[in-house]
């Protein structure tokens, strides 16, 4: 295999991640094709980008779960392939799936990864009791993980992957199937986590998680990387919000998406209808744009309960960066058939 | 490649896992793997039931008759199955690490463990050595069973030394089983792929009848059935003798088997993705 020389690497471990080339087939699947990353110490990098995009695969290999076919990836300085036991102290990782032993108790979960990590059993023991008090699981310490809510197994699993004091955290997809208030409260706990100087790489497929938690974006599509930059800078590139529309009579949502892809307003993506929560993301492109759909809203005679402006939706996101949606084979896919991306 | 401008760290080779500290990590897993037991009692259920229902079926169903052959009654028939059972205790305990294995190893915790700066071989090792645990709990309570039903003990010393025998290729065949249950997608094939190889396996072998009265294709099978001669060797220690051909081919298989499963699992585990 063909291996770059690394000259880019400044001296004395700044950049904590570095990719190079980084490849992965799975059969004719190009589940990674060529990724270059780097991911400075003491920042987050938020990797983003639907379903299948290669974010999983990424996270494998530079946790060693898996081998790359060719590339080379380096974290803290040590290879992933030449040197995987040392590389392994210097990570913690939180899976999209959250990794705990659900017939364990909390607590026990905590120390069986202490001791795991060569921590004295008292040490083990001083780690766990402290880690539980930190992430407000004291109280569920003795019950098995299985019997706790998704926010506490989340938690718990952050828990467990900052028992080794990892100088890098891979969090891959945190807050996936996470109701929002759930959201926040992980959110907060990662937030906490990089003020203490944490390096983290975050894989999402939200752009409002991007937002929240990553100094630096890389967008990826089908294995390889479609743009990268500071969250300001790919923001003012995308240029577009969503607005999201509630009327008092969720009876009026579909008549009123269709009023407005009628008048044409509409950013790239279509108006799509988030029925679990009763309202209408409105994708808009400029100010005129949305004055223009509460003119409408108004002329129409709809009562609206709210309307509030969010970041552009991953699809919104994706169509502006490179004229596709989100993992969908060129822009054929009907908006509906899309799952909902930004909750 | 150019390792010149790479960190000094990058130079040196992987650090290789001390035995102390592959002891620690084995010992942590060991304490999960109880814990489960302790959580979910249940799991022990089979380790009391298997030993139970088959001493009685065999002894009551069979009891009279094969006992009958062998110029005896159903107590002559108890002296000859005990050590059999007591030999396939090794077997079905062995399955259930390839099923209950499989299941942990869809489950996302693995990920962490096979993440974290340990022998991969830990988790292996503390998964059979509990198994051998449940194996032993299972022997004694077919002990128990055996005195009650009338099983004459006619050597201590015998009977502990078929039990660590049962042992030994007990775990020799945990490792095949682990294999399957790593390599193998669901547990549910697992568990049938277990039961197709030990069925025949089992009945086929001298453990519930002597091999005298079978045709003669067969009796060339159970001759070579490792499970006929762990029996047999069974039989012979608990009666105060020995029966050396056997014990020797029951420790042949038990090696080989454990050198050469032990690290296909292994490599598998380590390698699956």
């Amino acid at each position: 295999m063909c291996m770059k020389r690394i000259d880019d690497i400044p001296v004395g471990g700044q950049s904590a991640v570095t990719v190079r080339g980084l490849v992965k087939h799975y059969g004719e699947t190009k589940a990674l094709d060529g990724v270059d990353l780097d991911v400075r110490e003491g920042t987050v990098m938020g990797v983003l980008g639907p379903n299948g995009a290669g974010k999983t695969t990424l996270v494998r290999i530079l946790s060693t779960l898996i081998t790359p076919d060719a590339g080379r990836a380096t974290v803290a300085g040590y290879d992933v392939v030449r040197q995987p036991r040392q590389l392994r102290r210097t990570i913690g990782l939180t899976g999209q799936y959250a990794s705990v032993d659900e017939k364990l108790p909390g607590w026990e979960n905590l120390y069986l990864i202490g001791r795991l990590l060569d921590l004295s059993r008292k040490d083990a023991r001083t780690r766990a009791d402290e880690l539980l008090e930190r992430f407000s699981l004291t109280e569920a310490a003795r019950r098995p993980a299985g019997t706790y809510s998704g926010g506490m197994r989340r938690r718990l699993d952050l828990a467990a992957s900052m028992i080794g004091r990892p100088a890098v955290l891979y969090l891959d997809e945190p807050t996936t199937g996470l109701d929002p208030r759930t959201r926040n409260e992980v959110w907060d706990e990662v937030k906490a986590m990089v003020g203490e100087g944490v390096t983290v790489l975050l894989t999402t497929q939200y752009m409002e998680e991007a937002e929240q938690l990553a100094s630096e974006l890389t967008v990826v599509d089908r294995g390889k990387v479609i743009a990268k930059g500071g969250i300001e800078e790919l923001k003012a590139r995308v240029g577009g919000r969503t607005l999201r529309v509630r009327p008092v009579d969720p009876l009026e949502l579909r008549p009123l998406a269709g009023m407005l892809d009628e008048l044409g307003i509409t950013g790239l993506a279509a108006t799509t209808v988030d029925a679990e929560t009763g309202t209408l993301l409105v994708p808009v492109l400029s100010d005129e744009q949305l004055t223009a759909v509460v003119g409408a809203v108004t002329a129409r005679g709809i009562t609206l309960s709210s309307i509030t402006t969010e970041l552009p939706s991953l699809d919104e996101v994706f169509l502006s960066l490179t004229g596709h949606r989100a993992s969908a084979p060129q822009d054929t896919a009907p908006a509906d058939d899309r799952q909902e991306v930004a909750v | 490649m150019s390792s010149a401008t790479l960190s000094p760290a990058a130079a040196k080779a992987d650090t290789p896992i001390s035995v102390r500290a592959h002891l620690r990590h084995t010992g942590a897993l060991i304490r999960r793997n109880l814990l489960w037991i302790r959580q979910d009692p249940e799991s022990m259920f089979d380790a009391i039931l298997f030993p139970v229902v088959f001493t009685l079926l065999f002894v009551y169903v069979f009891g009279g008759s094969i006992g009958q052959s062998l110029g005896g009654g159903q107590d002559r028939y108890v002296q000859y199955v005990i050590p059999g059972l007591l030999a396939m205790m090794g077997m079905n305990m062995a399955q259930g690490v390839g099923t209950g294995f499989n299941q942990d190893f869809n489950s996302g915790v693995m990920d962490r463990f096979r993440s974290l700066p340990i022998g991969r071989g830990s988790v292996l090792f503390a998964k059979i050595a509990v198994e051998l645990m449940r194996m032993l709990f299972a022997s004694a309570v077919l002990m128990v069973v055996a005195l009650l039903v009338g099983y004459d003990v006619h050597s201590w010393s015998g009977l502990l030394a078929s039990v660590a025998l049962s042992a030994v290729f007990g775990s020799a065949l945990m490792w095949v089983f682990l294999t399957l249950g790593v390599v193998m997608k669901s547990a549910q094939s697992v568990q049938a792929m277990g039961f197709l190889v030990l069925m025949p396996l089992q009945f086929g072998s001298s453990i519930f009848a002597p091999t005298a009265s079978m045709p003669g294709w067969l009796q060339a099978f159970t001759d070579y059935n490792p499970l006929s001669s762990l029996a047999d060797s069974a039989r012979a220690l608990m009666e105060g003798g020995t029966d050396s051909h056997a014990l020797w081919v029951t420790l042949i298989w038990s090696v080989g088997l454990t050198a050469v499963m032990a690290p296909v699992a292994v490599h598998k585990f380590r390698t699956k993705s």
